[in-house]
């Protein structure tokens, strides 16, 4: 039975984002990834008695802004309360979290999926402290605690359960990393996991109005990931509905080897946090003035950048929205504009060329050397006909691996196209001798045959040949 | 307000705590007196008072983020019942 025309599916989605602060949320050690384990912490994030924590105050200003950038209300008054549990990774045995009276509430975001624009709630953002990371070792018999990540700042987001499709759960991701990179406030990486993501997904037949029962998916380590881990659930829990069962309520681990999800038993009973307001820690009062320096730190964000490039420079919104995904891109894009007035050309180049390469070999932006002033100023040389598309290849090829700028890539590498119609035609001549057979076909209604002489030309001049004169004068001096 | 002999247990349960049937009689009684004492307070008008989660008159207490030494490895392991690697080796809680 099709998921698709039988069951409507309801997904909320809780998306931790780590906050790239350089010290700890309550506390002055370095919040840097990778270190070796445990030497990032001190008596306060260890949880030793007698400690007291302390705001970090760029903490707050990053959760701020992010709520901000999300459309959120930010509270007046806001306050840190106690999350109470017993698990290795946290040594305090609570964690210091909101519970009441969040940072941010009743924000949105702007999501796209196939041509369609959507609205997806967002119900709250807060501010908490990450905790430590495990390693099961001794075949499950123990496990290796490391506290380097305890105490570094999250903001945990909740969305409405407004999202009714895997691609629309994966759109959500893409767009809220987008927002958070714009707004500088994380690294937002899935991989080192400053970004993580759990699932609350329910069916329900079409047209009922009452939620179904829903299972909290964990455990998926990437964008796509959250996609196939919620097609897989989608499925498993109309297999169940389809034969008169019903869905447990539970917490389930997707496992993206397998590509099925599992049950996570004994969590069940124990989500008591016994909530209680952190006695450490004084109220929070944010007034309009440090609201309205925060709302105005917030860069142009994506949505507003694509309107922009989809009004100003005629870009199609498939581009515009590849472009604007990141900011990096984004800012590539417009710093070439400063170089050339052809938007269109560049961001063909962008989704051709530069993704291309990118995507091929596992690279972001920040990993090669070429400059927006580079791809620029080559489409001026290509404009100009200093040099021609082929050459120009070449050229943004050795600008990716060495930024050298593209004049000076020419002039070393002698890549300036021959435009000489003298200078051609002698090797025109020169092909023609020693090509008869080819000659001798085109000449007999074999049009292919050209393609052969115009190859060889190209050939001996190592592609820096005007393809266009070498056409014509070809074609001249065969007829 | 008052507590039960199964909120005792409830509670002892998450707190992790295995107590005796006379301790649970024991802080059942002991937990009720705190609260009966407490209950002293309904005796006061709070009609135009905001309800607060902190006693001191201070808000916004706050760092700069800057970044202080951490503690040297050997300290931290000081607390460890056991290590291997740096890192705290403890009985496996499986989720």
């Amino acid at each position: 039975m099709s998921v698709a025309n039988k069951y409507e599916t309801v997904v909320g989605l809780e998306v931790h984002v780590e906050l790239h602060t350089n010290s700890k949320i309550f506390c002055g050690c370095s919040t840097s990834f990778g270190a070796p384990p445990n030497t990032h912490t001190c008596p306060v994030c260890l949880g030793h008695p007698g400690v007291l924590p302390v705001l970090n105050r760029q903490a707050v200003e990053y959760a701020m802004k992010a709520a901000l950038a999300l459309n959120c209300t930010i509270a007046d008054v806001s306050k840190f309360d106690r999350k109470n549990y017993f698990y290795p990774d946290s040594p305090k045995a609570y964690q210091i979290s909101q519970y009441d009276q969040p940072i941010g509430e009743n924000g949105w975001i702007d999501i796209e999926v196939n041509g369609e624009t959507k609205r997806i709630g967002i119900t709250r953002l807060h501010l908490e402290e990450d905790a430590g990371k495990l390693t099961h070792v001794d075949g499950g018999y123990a496990s290796l605690v490391d506290f380097n990540r305890v105490g570094t700042p999250l903001v945990e987001i909740v969305s409405e359960p407004d999202i009714r499709t895997p691609e629309e759960a994966k759109a959500y991701l893409e767009k809220l990393k987008a927002i958070m990179l714009y707004c500088d406030v994380s690294d937002v990486k899935m991989e080192e996991g400053s970004l993580r993501c759990d699932a609350n997904i329910s069916l329900r037949p079409y047209g009922q109005e009452k939620l179904g029962t829903r299972a909290e998916l964990k455990n998926m380590n990437s964008f796509r990931g959250v996609q196939r881990g919620l097609e897989y659930e989608q499925f498993r829990q109309a297999e169940i509905l389809d034969a008169g069962g019903e869905v447990v309520q539970e917490t389930r681990r997707f496992d993206d080897a397998v590509g099925k999800s599992f049950s996570m038993r004994g969590k069940e009973e124990a989500h008591d946090y016994r909530y209680f307001p952190d006695p450490d820690l004084v109220r929070l009062h944010i007034n309009k003035e440090w609201k309205e320096s925060v709302l105005a730190s917030i860069p142009e964000l994506p949505d507003a950048r694509k309107a922009r490039y989809t009004a100003d420079y005629g870009l199609p919104a498939y581009d515009a929205e590849v472009i604007t995904a990141s900011k990096k891109l984004a800012d590539f894009f417009e710093e070439s504009l400063s170089y050339t007035k052809d938007a269109k050309a560049v961001s063909n180049w962008i989704m051709g060329d530069l993704l291309g390469y990118l995507n091929a070999n596992g690279l972001e932006l920040e990993n090669v050397k070429i400059t927006g002033q580079g791809l620029g100023e080559m489409i001026g040389l290509l404009e100009k006909g200093t040099i021609s598309g082929k050459i120009a290849k070449t050229v943004f090829k050795a600008m990716l691996e060495s930024g050298k700028l593209p004049q000076q890539i020419v002039e070393e590498q002698g890549l300036v196209q021959i435009s000489d119609e003298g200078a051609i035609l002698t090797i025109v001549d020169a092909i023609i001798e020693k090509n008869p057979q080819s000659v001798e076909d085109f000449r007999a209604g074999k049009e292919k045959a050209i393609g052969f002489l115009v190859g060889q030309i190209m050939k001996e001049t190592r592609g820096k040949a005007n393809p266009a004169l070498v056409n014509k004068l070809l074609l001249e001096r065969l007829q | 307000m008052s507590i039960t002999l199964k909120d005792v247990e409830h509670v002892a349960n998450l707190a992790r705590l295995d107590l005796t049937d006379a301790e649970k009689a024991q802080f059942t009684e002991q937990l009720n007196a705190i609260l009966k004492y407490a209950e002293k307070l309904n005796e006061l008008d709070t009609e135009n008072v905001e309800p607060t989660s902190h006693v001191l008159p201070i808000t916004n207490v706050m760092r700069d983020d800057v970044m202080k030494e951490s503690l040297p490895i050997e300290k931290v392991l000081l607390n460890a019942p056991d290590e291997e690697d740096g890192q705290i080796k403890v009985p496996a809680v499986l989720e």
